[in-house]
């Protein structure tokens, strides 16, 4: 196997986001011994491999969460990785959209409240903020819903939600790690189907971390991660089995 | 797919000619490969002479298109027999990956990099599928459906087979 290569200088090369050499440790336990990983803009692609071979650090050392012991982090054009707390925080708040396993919604708020939370917080009105959350409510089959407190929301419908949050600052990068992780084979599929779909229509780069193969498929290639390397095959296009 | 049982199948429905059967057959189960119509009349030929089905006399117009089948009841009793009778369950111990992992090793070949060759293949199919699906029809849904489920238990072999090249090389260094 081969590590993904990356030109010297991967912010200027058209990547929306790379990880140059990234190493990154939890006390005495290495999680990244030197990740290279590039990503287009408009590309949507999976993060796969065993649990515990360091994609959920590689996704936030990526999305400016953990800051590498070590390598560089780019995002269109910049040096994320050199960047203050206040900076990258904010960067989270405007660039990229989150999506987790397990929602994360705030359960006592309604769903269009949820929705209209990172516009809130990005000091929108509250009116722009509301017209926004609803515009999204049909977008992903939630019609009727954004009044419903999102603890009595199904599985899947929770999961749209947090995917409506996720998109409605429009961000450039969506990360979504384990998505569908919670929810039975026919919602998480309808999940997928939404993400890529928007994902699409609003040309947001997406950087999936799955370890189900299906899941997987939506993505337009996967990169492997193995005991903190991101690698990919030699080969394409072997024979069937 | 069991050709002549399905036809069989077919016909239970109703007394039909064989364009009407093949048809169907396309519509239904011939996904990327319709069924010739030269099959479909050696096959009614066939069920006819073991009197599983009846050929009605040739309607005006002539040819073989002209005739109407109908299944008898010894077909519909072979038909039913298919129905309830589960498809034995193939343990394929002997798939021709483990071949290639087992003959990697043993020849000092890098079997890592030969699972992970095939496990990007299995994720282009799947690829492939999962967009089928998502621009398909139902019936399209479901025959990749079986094919996705198919591919990743055998992702799921290569993932864990990887895991254990290493006790799998030194069981063939020992043998």
């Amino acid at each position: 196997m081969n590590a993904v290569s990356l030109p010297a200088e991967p912010g200027t090369r058209g990547y929306l986001i790379a990880a140059q050499d990234v190493v990154k440790s939890f006390g005495q336990t290495p999680a990244l011994r030197g990740a290279n990983v590039s990503v287009c803009p408009g590309e949507i692609v999976a993060v796969m491999g065993p649990s515990g071979s360091g994609k959920s650090t590689l996704l936030h050392c990526l999305a400016g969460i953990f800051k590498p012991d070590q390598g560089e982090v780019w995002f269109d054009g910049q040096r994320l990785d050199e960047l203050g707390e206040t900076k990258r925080t904010q960067l989270r708040r405007t660039a990229f959209g989150f999506v987790f396993q397990f929602g994360q919604l705030v359960p006592e708020l309604g769903a269009a409240d949820n929705i209209a939370l990172p516009l809130l917080l990005n000091r929108a009105s509250r009116k722009a903020a509301y017209k926004q959350a609803a515009s999204w409510l049909p977008r992903l089959g939630l019609d009727g819903l954004g009044a419903r407190r999102t603890g009595e929301l199904s599985g899947g419908e929770a999961q749209r939600v947090a995917l409506a949050r996720a998109l409605v600052t429009r961000p450039k990068l969506l990360f979504a790690d384990e998505p569908t992780g919670s929810l039975d084979s026919l919602t998480g599929e309808k999940v997928m189907d939404l993400l890529v779909d928007t994902a699409r229509e609003e040309g947001t780069t997406v950087v999936l971390v799955t370890h189900d193969a299906r899941v997987a498929a939506y993505a337009e290639r996967e990169v492997m991660v193995r005991d903190g390397r991101v690698t990919t095959p030699a080969g394409a296009g072997a024979e069937r089995s | 797919m069991t050709v002549p049982l399905t036809l069989l199948g077919l016909l239970e429905r109703e007394p039909s000619h064989g364009y009407e059967l093949k048809r169907d057959y396309d519509a239904y189960f011939g996904r990327g490969k319709q069924l010739p119509f030269g099959q479909v009349y050696a096959t009614l030929a066939r069920l006819a002479r073991d009197g599983l089905v009846t050929a009605g006399d040739a309607e005006p117009g002539g040819g073989p298109d002209r005739k109407r089948y109908a299944i008898t009841d010894a077909g519909k009793g072979n038909v039913e027999a298919w129905l309830t009778e589960p498809v034995e369950p193939e343990p394929h111990l002997q798939t021709i990956l483990f071949a290639k992992v087992v003959l990697a090793l043993m020849l000092g070949r890098s079997a890592e990099a030969y699972l992970d060759t095939q496990r990007s293949a299995h994720l282009q199919r799947m690829r492939e599928l999962t967009e089928l699906k998502r621009t398909g029809s139902l019936v399209d849904t479901l025959l990749a459906d079986h094919a996705l489920f198919h591919l990743e238990a055998d992702l799921r072999w290569i993932d864990t087979t990887s895991g254990r090249l290493k006790a799998l090389a030194e069981l063939v260094d020992n043998s």
